[in-house]
């Protein structure tokens, strides 16, 4: 069938993943990411006339990297909805190129989080406004919140903590084959559930890399895609929703923003869950993957946890997922959303080597961010 | 070890934390359309209304969900493991606090039992109702 084709993803890079050194900055990795992702697809910065950006260390992130870099966008948007930002901006971005404000859009992040030690789990001195009922117990953020979430659904649904675990396993199984991936060894099941307690249910496996890192996507009208010499990889449906900022505020601990990006994605998209080849969803914690697994409509609610058994994810399984090794193995600087798509659009030109999903056509990205507070969802499909 | 993180009363949240000193549980009614509204604000986030007042809660509930914390920031280290708790208050709202039980589950009928940290402050936690 004919899908409009909404804009194009031109280029996708990463700067250095992993442990950067102090003396790097997340505007150096940014810009790194960028020259990369730019020259890939055969742009230079004056092509650039919006720029989207979220996170690090300035007060506007678009301001910065533009500045950075010497763009004068017509267009900027510094959209923060947590680690699915980067996936929303795609939206933003065809949004605003079908609108005729701007070809050529730059979108990038980049974090030194892990060198510079900034991650924190929680705050301290005094706290003002709603979230004075979220931080003072103790709860470490946002590891907490995934918790409380895991709890419940494996209370109302009897998931369990090896079903959790599938998805490390499956997760790391893909890292294997990544070159770039921060830990490559296979684990087991008994791994994980040996790995320490943080916030039960879930253990330390069940959880996301802390990382340095930084990544770009270049996204760009059909006509300037028809003049560049590489492969396009077509942006047909996007969608986005939060329900909420605190976790005390989510109306269904099992239920994601994806049940309400997902459906408006993939029907402007004109795509059925069948019809994708591979799937890449933000795993911020395992629990993560299998409430968004159900809220995008791939299994029934409550089903998630039987889906991901006995390794379907996994490479050779019928299901693949997550096939960078994801950000539980592959690298985790913070805010993922970014690292969704440059793998979803190295599947649609068909360059992942081993990890390579055999004829990839179509592709769905799902990011989440806060403490399942946003979802955007990104449709994908190869040239 | 550095400070515990504690609440700054304002506008908006002082009559809880006014109400919570002497031992009481109140959350926000709206006079507009009926519905009890927590965390406190000065807009009903179902109907608009500027017209909140404020009722006593009968301080029961049940766990709606639960995590037994064993890694957490520095302030609260002494205290690991300790369980925080998303109670489900008989008045239909969610809020986040300790659950201070031994075994905690989904459903366990709870009430509130205030924490008193300070003469100005008390926190309130749950405990398992007898």
């Amino acid at each position: 069938m004919t899908r409009d084709r909404l804009g194009a993803i031109a280029g996708v890079a990463e700067s250095d993943l992993g442990v950067v050194g102090p003396d790097r900055t997340s505007l150096d990795l940014q810009a790194q990411a960028a020259k990369a992702a730019l020259e890939e697809a055969g742009l230079g910065l004056s092509d650039v006339d919006a720029v989207f950006s979220a996170g690090g260390e300035a007060w506007s992130p678009t301001m910065a990297i533009a500045e950075y870099l010497g763009i004068t966008p017509r267009w900027s948007d510094a959209t923060n909805i947590g680690g699915s930002s980067f996936d929303a901006h795609v939206g933003h971005a065809v949004t605003a190129i079908r609108a005729g404000r701007c070809e050529v859009a730059l979108i990038t992040y980049g974090s030194t989080q892990r060198s510079q030690r900034s991650r924190s789990l929680g705050r301290t001195g005094e706290i003002r406004g709603p979230a004075q009922f979220e931080l003072i117990w103790g709860l470490p953020l946002p590891v907490g919140a995934y918790a409380l979430a895991a709890t419940r659904h494996m209370h109302q649904y009897g998931t369990t903590a090896e079903q959790l675990a599938e998805v490390a396993v499956a997760t790391r199984a893909w890292a294997a084959l990544n070159p770039k991936a921060y830990y490559r060894d296979p684990i087991s099941i008994g791994d994980v559930l040996a790995s320490p307690i943080i916030s039960s249910p879930l253990h330390l496996l069940d959880c996301c890399l802390v990382t340095d890192g930084g990544g770009a996507v270049v996204v760009v009208s059909e006509a300037v895609a028809g003049s560049l010499r590489g492969k396009p990889v077509w942006v047909i449906g996007h969608g986005e929703a939060h329900t909420h900022l605190t976790i005390a505020n989510m109306p269904d601990l099992t239920v994601t923003p994806a049940a309400l990006s997902g459906p408006v994605a993939m029907e402007m998209a004109g795509v059925t869950h069948a019809d994708l080849d591979v799937v890449e969803v933000y795993d911020s914690f395992t629990i993560t993957v299998i409430e968004t697994l159900e809220s995008l409509g791939f299994c029934a609610p409550g089903e998630g946890g039987e889906f991901v058994s006995r390794q379907r994810t996994a490479p050779g399984g019928d299901f693949p997922l997550n096939t960078n090794g994801g950000g539980l193995s592959y690298c985790h600087p913070g805010m993922y959303g970014i690292f969704l798509l440059i793998e979803a659009t190295r599947q649609l030109r068909g360059e992942r080597g081993e990890a390579q999903v055999p004829g990839a056509r179509l592709a769905l990205v799902n990011g989440t961010g806060g403490v399942l507070s946003s979802c955007a969802t990104v449709v994908l499909a190869g040239d | 070890m550095t400070e515990r993180p504690l609440p700054v009363p304002d506008r908006d949240t002082a009559p809880f934390w006014e109400a919570a000193r002497e031992g009481r549980l109140r959350i926000q009614r709206c006079l507009g359309c009926g519905r009890n509204v927590f965390y406190p604000r000065p807009v009903c986030p179902h109907c608009l209304s500027s017209e909140l007042g404020w009722i006593d809660c009968s301080g029961r509930g049940s766990v709606y969900s639960y995590t037994v914390v064993h890694r957490t920031s520095e302030e609260f280290r002494d205290q690991v493991p300790f369980t925080v708790a998303l109670v489900e208050l008989e008045e239909g709202v969610r809020l986040l606090a300790r659950l201070d039980v031994g075994e905690p589950r989904v459903g366990m009928p709870v009430e509130v039992a205030f924490e008193r940290v300070s003469d100005e402050l008390s926190l309130p936690h749950f405990k398992e109702v007898d």
